[in-house]
């Protein structure tokens, strides 16, 4: 859906700052009924984090594992620091964080396609043809940015040469909240001034810029004009804030602990940038698209994920930012429990799991369940929609409130679906 | 060693006229197959963590479970009666080889993760282990104390072999790199090039390869590997099968044999037949049995399973070869030119 601000609506000429602050005002705004939430966001910055595992991760290699059964592959399950809660033998560092996560066993998206499964999962909903929904990292930028922050609302961590910026994610939030994409952890590109620019030389330019802007924004003004805008305020900002893409600075024995590794550093950028106020931010590992030799290539990118998530989620905890922080570790889908002629796990999205740590989330909590060979959700089905619904809540805001298009309400979560209270605290 | 210079006790062997002649049954994909030295058992693993043993040619099955996860190798003490066992949770186990009902006589960790493959020495004394450790391990037999610890591979190791000499060991990796151990003082003496049977996948950012398979011929002439070259798509499986067969005096290689007719998948277990043709079987795009002359590139005869292949084993008196598959059968294949 195109965000056209020179469409005259009312609601889009507002920043975010007044979305947040004028409770109550006349505008219909759903999410302003609720008085307290500006007070609540302003007093305490709530963060996301989402670890995604690109390619479709294994349940029955993670969060669910089978073994001993026919679908169970070669992999034990091993004790956490819960009584009771087995995760596989992969995850030997995570399963002593398990008391700081919660894991939903019961997951049926019910979509086996890369494309649409990662829609369902980063949207909350299925997507529909007219309406595009926001991506939850837009939806966070939005409802839980500050815009005096310099950093980007959302922040996405790619390996090196798989991700960009996509607009698109925002959809009718507004390009503002796209995502800022680092390739390989790396500071957006230019962020120095230049050696021969002096900051007089540059203050001089940027009140010319402005000067041009203004007037051109008179005449017309568009979510994109206001985005163009706005990026130059926030890279100047970023320039200031640029140390915190350094992980260079953090001690040695920190970064040999999250892993010299792409994966291990950007764990550890993320950190930094949480820490540093960043909103939400995305990490990608891949590749979990496993047809062929799935449990060689588990092995190795588990082997990869399970200390540098483990040690992220400690020193969350021990900064003390874990409690405002949602930690989300999703994929696209789950993986087959059958295991095909190659060794491998095709695309499964009827029965599989995702973990949830932080903010608003009860550690140690167990939700749904499959059956004995991991064929089927056999105890409290949920779907995307009741993750979207979970997450806003975690976090402080009402599921049930509306984003407005043009005075057409479009509910954060899907309103069919409602919160999974069994793991929130 | 002669090309199909057969003795005149032998059958009339003509690999161009393999054929299956038994297929039984499991309830479980398997995963790696052995005839015992005598011929009279052929083993398999398979994927439910039991080991199967049926009796050759009857096909009497009789299932030993004592493995939590899935045995992938398989070896034999001749002189003791004993079969040893590896898996996927780096358990190793020694069982009698006959009897109505074996049990373990002991049960080891021999690797901190997966044991990839096993091999007894000609001498039967010595079992040597290889796993995703990174290690060689040499066990004393029977009794399964250690003896040595072969360290120099950086990454999975795949396969060991003992050569007939019994003198040397040649262990292979993922990355395809084959190493030659003397056995006596656990030095490495030398290194093979096995590194087309590996590729890192820069999209994928994984590595594939590694030796599935890994044979001498009986005079120790020739070392064979085998496994999956020309990878596109390591997550997907898209690559050919591939034996590289080395000439052991020199340390060269000596062909790499590819199946005459394009296939997609990996070659997982290899054999050099006394009479000096190379048998191979695979899966991947379908099952395959493939045989090649040594000095001809492309396979010389192919044989289309009815199932995929996931390893080869060649009987000691080298007519039949069995074959574990996907789907949980283990077929029999007879390399004599006649009826059995």
């Amino acid at each position: 859906m195109h965000c056209n601000y020179a469409c005259g609506s009312s609601d889009h000429l507002l920043s975010r700052r007044s979305f947040l602050t004028a409770a109550g005002g006349a505008l219909g705004l759903g999410l302003l009924t609720q008085p307290s939430l500006a007070r609540v966001l302003n007093g305490q910055q709530k963060r996301v984090l989402v670890i995604d595992l690109h390619g479709g991760v294994s349940q029955l290699e993670t969060w669910d594992p089978k073994p001993g059964t026919n679908t169970g592959g070669p992999f034990q399950a091993i004790p956490t620091s819960v009584p009771g809660i087995h995760i596989s033998e992969l995850l030997p560092h995570t399963a002593r964080q398990m008391h700081r996560m919660a894991l939903v066993r019961s997951l049926n998206t019910a979509e086996d396609d890369h494309g649409k499964g990662a829609i369902i999962m980063n949207t909350g909903r299925r997507q529909e043809p007219g309406l595009t929904y926001p991506h939850l990292g837009s939806a966070c930028a939005r409802l839980l940015g500050d815009e005096s922050n310099p950093l980007p609302g959302y922040i996405n961590i790619t390996p090196h040469g798989t991700g960009g910026v996509s607009v698109a994610d925002a959809a009718f939030l507004g390009p503002r909240f796209a995502p800022v994409s680092l390739d390989d952890g790396k500071a957006p590109q230019n962020i120095d001034r230049p050696a021969d620019l002096t900051a007089a030389a540059e203050q001089t330019r940027q009140l010319l810029r402005l000067r041009a802007s203004e007037r051109f924004l008179r005449r017309r003004r568009t979510a994109q004009t206001e985005a163009y805008t706005q990026t130059y305020d926030q890279a100047v900002g970023l320039m200031q804030k640029k140390h915190l893409f350094n992980t260079a600075n953090e001690p040695e024995k920190l970064r040999d602990r999250y892993g010299r590794h792409d994966f291990g550093r950007h764990c550890l950028l993320a950190r930094r940038l949480l820490e540093g106020g960043a909103t939400f931010v995305k990490v990608t590992h891949t590749n979990y698209d496993t047809h062929h030799e799935n449990f060689d290539f588990h092995l190795e990118q588990l082997g990869e994920f399970d200390l540098p998530f483990a040690t992220l989620l400690e020193d969350l905890a021990l900064r003390g930012l874990l409690d405002t922080t949602l930690v989300i570790v999703q994929s696209e889908f789950g993986r087959t429990p059958n295991i095909n002629h190659l060794y491998g796990r095709d695309h499964w999205s009827r029965a599989w799991s995702v973990a949830l740590a932080g903010c608003g989330i009860k550690g140690g909590a167990v939700v749904g369940k499959t059956n004995a060979n991991g064929t089927a959700v056999v105890d409290r089905e949920v779907n995307a929609g009741h993750l979207f619904h979970t997450y806003f809540k975690a976090l402080g805001l009402d599921p049930k409130k509306n984003f407005y298009v043009e005075q057409r309400p479009i509910p954060l979560a899907d309103p069919k679906a409602s919160a999974i209270t069994e793991i929130l605290a | 060693m002669s090309f199909l210079a057969a003795p005149p006790t032998a059958p009339a062997i003509d690999p161009t006229k393999v054929r299956e002649v038994s297929s039984w049954p499991h309830t479980s994909p398997l995963v790696c197959a052995r005839f015992d030295p005598s011929g009279a058992f052929v083993f398999a693993g398979a994927q439910d963590n039991t080991i199967v043993r049926w009796t050759v040619p009857e096909g009497k099955k009789v299932v030993l479970t004592g493995h939590k996860s899935w045995v992938r190798s398989l070896a034999f003490s001749a002189r003791d009666g004993l079969l040893f066992s590896g898996d996927y949770a780096g358990r190793l186990l020694a069982w009698p080889v006959a009897g109505d009902a074996p049990a373990p006589r002991w049960d080891i960790t021999a690797h901190r993760g997966w044991i990839r493959a096993l091999a007894s020495s000609p001498d039967s004394r010595r079992l040597a282990s290889c796993g995703n450790d990174h290690l060689v391990r040499l066990w004393h037999v029977p009794d399964g104390q250690p003896l040595r610890t072969l360290d120099g591979h950086d990454c999975h190791v795949y396969n060991v072999a003992f050569h007939p000499d019994g003198k040397w060991l040649a262990s292979a990796d993922l990355k395809g790199n084959v190493k030659v151990w003397d056995v006596e003082r656990g030095e490495c003496v030398r290194e093979l090039d096995a590194r087309i049977l590996h590729k890192y996948d820069g999209v994928f950012r994984a590595d594939i390869g590694g030796a599935r398979g890994m044979a001498f011929d009986p005079e120790g002439k020739y070392l064979a590997c085998c496994g999956i070259t020309n990878v596109s798509n390591a997550f997907a499986g898209v690559g050919n099968p591939l034996v590289v067969l080395f000439d052991w005096a020199s340390g060269k290689q000596k062909a790499q044999l590819k199946p005459r007719a394009p296939h997609q998948g990996t070659a997982w277990g290899v054999a050099i037949h006394p009479l000096g043709f190379i048998l191979a079987a695979g899966g991947g795009n379908g099952g395959e049995l493939w045989v090649w002359k040594p000095d001809d590139p492309l396979s010389w005869h192919t044989l289309k399973l009815a199932g995929n292949a996931r390893d080869l084993s060649l009987h000691p008196k080298g007519r039949l070869v069995a074959i574990p598959c996907h789907d949980s059968r283990l077929r029999l294949y007879d390399l004599a030119s006649a009826a059995r």
